[in-house]
């Protein structure tokens, strides 16, 4: 017992001063570790937390027609942010926010909400590709919404309604699986690469290099000061294609919005004049970010407008194979002297062949033969050469095989024969099958490009070509990937066989051929229709005729008749019959000698600036911005944002 | 009694490292704020210590045998002022911890009363009358801390709570625990602990796991005491010029919670080791004056006070140098805000007033 007054032992009290002391000592040691011991490694830490590198983006290349006419080129686009990292109250910014960049607030708000639970340092993503009314309203209001920025990247520029589309692909942002590849393993996720097309095939030129910057930034992770270092970046390379866009616009507009392809081609060097394959997309929809729907919308179209027919579709050729039948039967001395009487059908191993004219072609030799396409000559001749000897010579012309155009998946064809039957089917090669082969059926499949290239080598004393799409001399000197495409195969062929051939070509458009009204006054265009079927006679019958099954109208025609110029390879889906695909081709031939000619072509002269602005390859009309016109393609601006600089428009060419 | 008492026996040593303290502060707080949009909070801190001073002194002179008297008042009015934020507060960042008062001030109950908890840990242990503490004496104190105590971690304001804990700590080691009794209490907290785990908000959890391993998501709920570290081991011995993590912003709340870590950069291992010299002879005079007190009663405020201010250094200065969790509990005297300075100088005016009563009996 003690009183109240009674003073505390001063045993604890001291005890409570030793455990204060250790707690400073505590203390001490700890700052002692961080301050002294480790200081270099915070101070190290501190450095990096203020130095970012910050990339600068590099612009990609240019694509140019043959006449450095730009093509694909590429804007500014700014994309709205919202920065977290700082102290003001997201939500109640949201509407004004909302407001300045025509979006709905709702869904800013669901935006910010979502990203509640993410690192604070990363920013919301708010609106891609903003219209200059959106940025000035994001710079006026700088102080009031300090959490609003933006940030630039260059995107692609395509010309719209998929114009050229197949040949030029898109970009898009670097998948994993492409970055597992070989060729990719240099890229960082979030690049923007090639994914088909020229994009895809030259993305090593046309991609630049990216620089960085080492900035000092505060924790917003804005700029302060000047940077410490910076290491610019290396622009792509423009890209030089053999495409002449006068040429491409004459395809586009022949093919209009049929199903099948067009494509042009120099046959001494192989260059691609044009290349137009239908249904087509537009590749802008995939610069931003192509929607989910519409993606699927284009995956799943039976008419596969993704697809570049003109190297990927695998058709048979029908009677346009019968060139490279012709050829074969004259190096095998055989079609020479075979005269043939065309009844309008014959008989083979104990079934009836039918000709295509049901009354018969009469007496046939082979300039007959080849001008009125007639079939019981082919087929005659078909069982005459059998099935190895033919393979032997449309492969030596390369059908059935890659022709190694600079352009990615192209597709191979088949050209049948009596080993790759046993080799596929395990089954032996019938001879009857041969007689269908002889008129581009059955088995044989070739793509346009493919069948172009043949047409052309018999045209051209048998010098086998590589298509190609790029200027080669515009390439780095040790660019290997397309060294090929200037290599050049001789096959030989007898001179006289392929003059008698292309003689007897130069008649299809006349009146005696199969394709008079596709004839053009004033050019010697030698060329050979076709048309092949997709399912047999009867069983279209079958189906009420049923447009899907109709038969695919081909036509590969070239002006002059020897060493031609341009050759045109024309593949009309569903077109019936060749002069259907025949009156495309000669369109593109006209618009090619037309040129040649110095004449007025029908391109308008690019009109005073009116306000519009000229993007990319393409032009302007005063009258209407938005139609394919004859002689000229009038585009509007993608949505909303206007390119910096303006593109030189036609009237300086020619 | 009070007659005697003159302003010649106030520790004017004492006030003056307090305010030396305070001025550092302020400094800081300048420092750190003064390209913010926070700037000019330096100077609502000089009115804060200004008003604290004055608080001081009309504190110091209510004789503490008459505040003792009516503690049980206090405590009820505290417990109604807790209840009242439960029921009525202002719900900020998730918690409810602050009254809005008449003319648009905000003000945090749970802060004095701490002072109460003071003045009635001191009366209960200086009202026993035997030399060791019965089990029922201990669960008796353990109950005036304990009851505020679960209404403000029921806020939630886990931090604040701790705070009253020292409190009865060291009321029952001077009030004569025992040994039994200490290592009993021990083990039931410890067996608490997975308990308490249960019952936590996720903001408590992650800043609790963040503190074991803070590098897991440094730019999340580690950030604060990583850039904490990198601020503090930045400054060096000398302190750095640049002050970079402070005055860029990787510092979170450098003028509140945070202070010490933005002075520590910007002073060095020098600067930080004199503020710590300071606190820590603060510390000591107010010891020796619990042991000049002229009662029992005396000895235990100032020891409650002695309690507090160690605890709320220890954890603040223990989390900014990366020992303890981020609890957001302010270093007093140097942390921004007004309801803490008020605290400081309110116990520090308990302490003048018992110093000033030690040679009246």
């Amino acid at each position: 017992m003690f009183s109240r007054d009674e003073k505390l032992s001063p045993v604890r009290l001291t005890a409570v001063q030793y455990v204060i002391l250790a707690i400073f000592l505590l203390l001490a040691y700890g700052l002692w570790e961080l301050q002294v011991s480790q200081s270099e490694y915070y101070s190290a830490a501190a450095e990096e937390n203020r130095v970012r590198n910050v990339p600068i983006l590099a612009p990609r290349g240019k694509i140019l027609d043959r006449n450095g006419r730009e093509i694909v080129k590429n804007y500014r686009s700014l994309t709205a942010l919202l920065l977290r990292d700082s102290s003001r109250n997201l939500a109640a910014d949201s509407d004004l926010i909302a407001q300045g960049l025509n979006l709905d607030p709702k869904e800013v708000r669901e935006k910010i909400r979502r990203f509640s639970s993410m690192p604070q340092y990363q920013p919301i993503y708010l609106k891609e590709d903003i219209t200059p009314d959106e940025e000035a309203f994001i710079e006026a209001h700088r102080t009031e919404l300090p959490e609003l920025d933006t940030i630039m990247a260059y995107r692609r520029l395509y010309p719209l309604k998929g114009f050229m589309a197949h040949l030029i692909g898109y970009v898009g942002e670097v998948s994993e699986d492409m970055l597992n590849q070989p060729g990719f393993e240099l890229y960082d996720p979030g690049d923007v690469v090639g994914k088909s097309g020229v994009e895809l095939q030259y993305n090593s030129i046309l991609m630049g290099k990216n620089g960085s910057r080492r900035v000092v930034v505060d924790s917003h992770g804005r700029e302060v000061g000047q940077p410490l270092e910076e290491k610019p970046a290396v622009a792509g390379k423009d890209l030089k294609l053999t495409i002449d866009v006068d040429l491409q616009i004459a395809a586009e507009e022949a093919i209009g919005d049929k199903n099948g392809a067009l494509v042009a081609m120099d046959p001494h060097t192989g260059e691609i004049l044009a290349m137009v394959s239908r249904p087509t997309f537009d590749p802008n929809d995939f610069a931003v970010r192509i929607k989910r729907g519409d993606w699927n919308k284009l995956v799943t179209d039976p008419d596969k407008p993704l697809l570049n027919k003109a190297i990927q579709a695998q058709l048979a050729p029908g009677s346009t194979f019968k060139i490279l039948m012709a050829t074969a039967g004259w190096q095998e001395n055989i079609a020479q002297t075979l005269n043939v009487h065309c009844n309008g059908g014959a008989e083979f191993y104990g079934r009836r062949f039918g000709c295509w004219v049901k009354s018969g072609h009469g007496e046939v030799d082979l300039t007959k033969a080849i001008y009125q396409s007639c079939d019981v000559f082919f087929y005659t001749l078909a069982n005459k050469l059998g099935i190895d000897r033919i393979a032997k010579y449309a492969s030596s012309f390369g059908l059935g095989q890659r022709t190694g155009i600079d352009l990615p998946q192209e597709a191979s064809g088949v050209m049948p024969s009596e080993e790759w039957k046993l080799r596929n089917f395990r089954q032996k090669w019938f001879a009857g099958e041969t007689i269908s082969v002889g008129i581009g059926q059955g088995a044989v499949a070739v793509t346009p490009v493919q069948l172009m290239r043949a047409v052309a080598a018999i045209s051209m004393d048998g010098r086998l070509v590589v298509p190609h799409v790029a200027v080669p001399t515009g390439l780095p000197s040790n660019y290997l990937e397309v060294s090929h495409v200037t290599e050049v195969k001789s096959v030989p062929v007898d001179e006289t066989g392929w003059n008698t051939i292309t003689d007897a070509m130069s008649r299809v458009l006349l009146p005696e051929g199969t394709a008079p009204s596709a004839h053009i006054p004033g050019i010697d265009i030698a060329g050979k229709t076709g048309s092949a079927q997709v399912v047999s006679l009867a069983t279209r019958a079958k189906h009420q005729n049923n447009e899907d099954l109709a038969q695919n109208g081909w036509f590969v025609g070239f002006t002059p008749r020897r060493s031609p110029d341009v050759i045109v390879c024309a593949l009309f889906q569903g077109g019936e019959h060749g002069r259907l695909a025949a009156r495309l081709a000669t369109q593109v031939i006209k618009a090619y000698v037309d040129k040649q000619r110095q004449q007025p072509t029908k391109l308008v002269e690019k009109p005073a600036n009116n306000g519009k602005t000229d993007i990319g390859a393409l032009w302007t009309s005063p009258a209407d911005n938005d139609s394919l016109h004859a002689g000229h393609l009038m585009v509007g601006l993608p949505k909303k944002r206007l390119p910096l600089a303006v593109a030189p428009g036609l009237g300086g060419v020619n | 009694m009070s007659r005697n008492i003159s302003f010649r026996d106030f520790d004017w040593t004492l006030v003056a490292f307090v305010l030396i303290i305070c001025t550092l502060g302020v400094i800081e707080i300048h420092s750190a704020t003064v390209h913010t949009k926070f700037a000019g909070v330096d100077r609502k801190q000089v009115y804060w210590i200004a008003g604290g001073l004055v608080g001081m002194f009309v504190m110091s002179l209510l004789n503490y045998h008459a505040l003792l008297e009516r503690v049980h008042w206090m405590y009820i009015v505290a417990l109604a002022s807790l209840m009242s934020v439960l029921v009525f507060g202002q719900k900020y960042l998730g918690a409810r911890r602050w009254v809005k008062l008449p003319g648009g001030n905000h003000f945090q109950p749970s802060e004095w009363v701490k002072l109460v908890l003071i003045l009635a840990v001191a009366k209960y242990f200086s009202d026993l009358q035997h030399r060791e503490l019965t089990w029922s004496d201990f669960v008796k104190a353990g109950a005036i801390v304990g009851v505020p105590f679960i209404m403000v971690m029921g806020q939630p304001d886990l931090g604040t709570a701790l705070t009253y804990l020292p409190i009865a700590i060291v009321g029952l080691f001077l009030g004569g625990v025992r040994w039994k009794q200490a290592a009993v209490v021990i083990l039931l907290a410890g067996l608490a602990m997975p308990l308490a785990w249960h019952h936590m908000k996720d903001y408590q959890k992650q800043r609790l796991t963040s503190f074991i391993t803070p590098d897991a998501d440094p730019r999340g709920a580690g950030y604060h005491v990583k850039q904490s570290k990198i601020a503090v081991g930045s400054g060096g011995i000398w302190g750095s010029n640049s002050g970079s993590q402070t005055r860029q912003g990787f510092l979170p709340e450098p003028h509140t919670d945070f202070i010490f870590a933005a002075f520590s950069e910007e002073h060095g291992f020098v600067g930080a080791m004199a503020v710590l010299l300071l606190y820590f002879i603060v510390l000591m005079r107010l010891t020796q004056n619990a042991q000049t007190a002229p009662d029992r009663a005396g000895t235990f405020i100032v020891m409650g006070v002695v309690a507090v201010l160690t605890f709320h250094i220890l954890v603040n200065i223990g989390m900014v140098v990366g020992f303890m969790p981020v609890t957001g509990i302010p270093l007093p005297l140097m942390s921004y805000g007004g309801s803490s300075v008020l605290f400081m100088f309110l116990a520090l005016g308990m302490v003048m007033n018992v110093r000033m009563r030690r040679f009246v009996n």
